[in-house]
């Protein structure tokens, strides 16, 4: 039986730096995988409605009439299924998480008539 | 003979963040009878198999349980892929191990850590912690999350790892490796930790049979079963042996994960080094028809999946019974005769995980 | 490798029999679980013993959903059977730790045999 055996990585944590980062001064870079949240390139999207076909989470609503694609953030659980199956790769998974909210909002995105 | 007395463990307790219930008889301090219960949240998650498809459920699957997010989802692939008669290419084969592996070296280290906590050991905590962390990160580098991999799918994986990644990961290994080492002594031999653990909560290798223990409880008691042996993914082509202890107490199933970890780091070694090129999934066609049990080891255990295909998108019952489930009733045995302090250590040696269990 | 994975048909009354062999033979209780049939439930028991695997099957009427318990053979069980109970409405007869449907408190009553449509879907969070 050994006594205080934890002494020798305790003595060395306490003299050397934080393992942990002084967060919110400090933020960690995210990774290039990282799955953060969806982005769209509206302009180069032509609303075939697959990605809302696709999403497990029925989070996108495409309305092709208006030329409006929009997500609920908060019912996208970041699978990246949509852009697998965006057949103009106008969809991609930004590293950025999307930002926490009190409320839940759906954010749309519009294509303006002159950029078909 | 002292005065009985019944008192609820749960299913609210500092030493357990979810939701399980204990009825302990007491006579004074000693616990002469327990009963555990659950079901305070429990989703019904099985019968979003009647309305999500085949290839949908994998994300459902994933998120049965934080911890073992990537072995849920691994599981419920292989299952269908059976019904489906579909061979993974090897390299997806291998990918999974890693991804396994990882996620049982991340959850032994927070099971660890909980342990640590269990009997007011926090600095131990914070370590164990620490060096988890970095796994982690390696998760979230590879998978893209760092508790949803997201990365399975029926008949291969989503996403490669390259091999210079592999390679510096490997290297990347080795230093959470040494860091960890360097933690075990605490748990095999500290005085501190032995006197809560050795000799407490006895199950017998008969008792751990005869109640269904899986995994660690299991093995802590003499019996070397490991689903892994059963050669899904690449385990078949890798080199290692169950981890066995006899004593049943405490002790033994901490001894257990601990050296879990280590194989789990040479696993992960050999895999890399192993690892075929080639394509990471194929094309998937047909629904799935017939019937399987898909067997998998968890960190906690042995996890089944029942998947029955009736030829649709939607199949027509998937069942999960997930360690935890099947561990629970070797807690009535484990619990009686020890002391009332030692009812928190004794429930966190089988690594409840609630979440799973209320699938 | 899939290990072979057979199911053995068999009626309700033998189910106490068989599985004392299998105890005595040292089986592990590996699951219990239920089917819904439109008619019928079937109940799959499952055992190991050292990484082989076999089942029992039993297939009752949904009219007359009652099977006897196992727990004389197998304490274990008893979760699994307080699950079909609560989830499926049958009735399991001799259990020995008996929750009386307090296993799962559910809203619907035993959910699990409600066809899907029944399921109601303002109760899903939005
Ligand atoms: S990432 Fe997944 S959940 Fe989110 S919008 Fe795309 S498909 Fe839907
Ligand atoms: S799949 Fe791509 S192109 Fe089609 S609607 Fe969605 S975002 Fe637009």
């Amino acid at each position: 039986m050994a006594h205080l055996t934890i002494s020798k990585i305790i003595t060395r944590s306490a003299v050397s730096k934080y393992a942990t980062r002084l967060y919110p001064f400090v933020k960690r870079e995210p990774y290039k995988n990282t799955r953060g949240h969806i982005a769209n390139e509206i302009n180069l999207c032509i609303f075939c409605s697959l990605c809302q076909k696709k999403c497990p989470t029925h989070a996108i609503t495409v309305k092709k009439p208006d030329k409006i694609w929009e997500i609920d953030r908060m019912k996208c659980i970041q699978c990246g299924a949509c852009v697998d199956a965006c057949p103009k790769k106008c969809l991609s998974m930004d590293q950025q998480y999307s930002a926490p909210s009190p409320v839940k909002s759906i954010e749309s995105f519009h294509q303006e008539a002159s950029t078909l | 003979m002292g005065t009985r007395t019944i008192i609820p463990f749960g299913p609210q307790h500092p030493v357990l963040p979810e939701p399980i219930h204990l009825d302990l008889v007491l006579e004074d301090e000693k616990v002469v009878d327990a009963l555990p219960s659950i079901g305070y949240v429990h989703r019904g998650l099985e019968r979003l198999a009647e309305v999500k498809d085949y290839n949908e459920l994998v994300y459902v699957a994933e998120r049965i349980c934080g911890i073992c997010s990537f072995i849920h989802g691994q599981g419920y692939c292989q299952g269908v892929e059976t019904l489906l008669n579909v061979e993974v290419p090897p390299r997806a084969k291998y990918l999974r191990t890693i991804w396994a592996e990882l996620s049982r070296i991340h959850s032994h280290l927070l099971w660890l850590g909980l342990f640590a906590d269990s009997f007011g050991f926090e600095s131990l905590f914070m370590h164990c912690w620490r060096v988890r962390e970095k796994i982690v990160d390696i998760i979230e580098e590879t998978a893209g999350g760092r508790v949803i991999f997201g990365s399975c799918k029926v008949g291969g994986v989503r996403r490669d790892i390259s091999n210079d990644t592999l390679k510096r990961i490997r290297g990347e290994l080795a230093a959470i490796e040494s860091q960890y080492n360097e933690l075990k002594p605490t748990f095999l031999k500290d005085a501190s930790v032995n006197r809560r653990t050795v000799g407490v909560g006895m199950l017998s290798r008969e008792q751990a049979i005869a109640l269904g223990a899986v995994g660690p409880t299991l093995r802590g008691s003499g019996v070397a079963q490991d689903m892994r042996k059963l050669g899904y993914a690449a385990y078949k082509e890798l080199q290692w042996e169950p981890v066995v202890e006899t004593a049943g107490d405490c002790y033994a199933r901490t001894v257990v994960r601990v050296r879990e970890v280590t194989m789990s780091f040479d696993i992960i070694r050999q895999a890399i080094e192993k690892i075929p090129a080639g394509p990471i999934a194929v094309k998937i066609t047909g629904n799935p028809t017939g019937e399987f049990f898909s067997r998998l080891e968890q960190p906690r255990g042995e996890v089944v999946y029942y998947l029955k295909g009736n030829n649709t998108k939607n199949l027509e019952r998937f069942r999960i019974r997930t360690p935890t489930f099947a561990n629970s009733p070797p807690l009535v045995i484990m619990l009686k005769g020890c002391e009332l302090p030692d009812v928190p250590v004794i429930v966190l040696t089988i690594d409840p995980c609630i979440s799973c269990t209320e699938r | 490798m899939i290990e072979p994975q057979p199911i053995t048909t068999i009626d309700r009354s033998e189910l106490p029999a068989k599985t004392a062999t299998l105890a005595s033979q040292g089986w592990r209780l590996v699951q219990i679980c239920c089917t819904t049939g439109d008619t019928s439930l079937e109940l799959t028991y499952s055992f190991d013993k050292e990484y082989a695997f076999s089942n029992l099957r039993v297939i009752v009427p949904r009219s007359d959903a009652v099977v006897p318990s196992i727990t004389a053979s197998y304490l274990a069980a008893f979760t699994y059977e307080n699950e079909l109970q609560d989830l499926f409405g049958i009735t399991v007869t001799d259990l020995a730790i008996n929750y009386n449907g307090k296993f799962y408190i559910t809203t619907i009553k035993h959910p699990f045999l409600q066809k899907k449509t029944n399921t109601p879907a303002s109760t899903m969070p939005a």
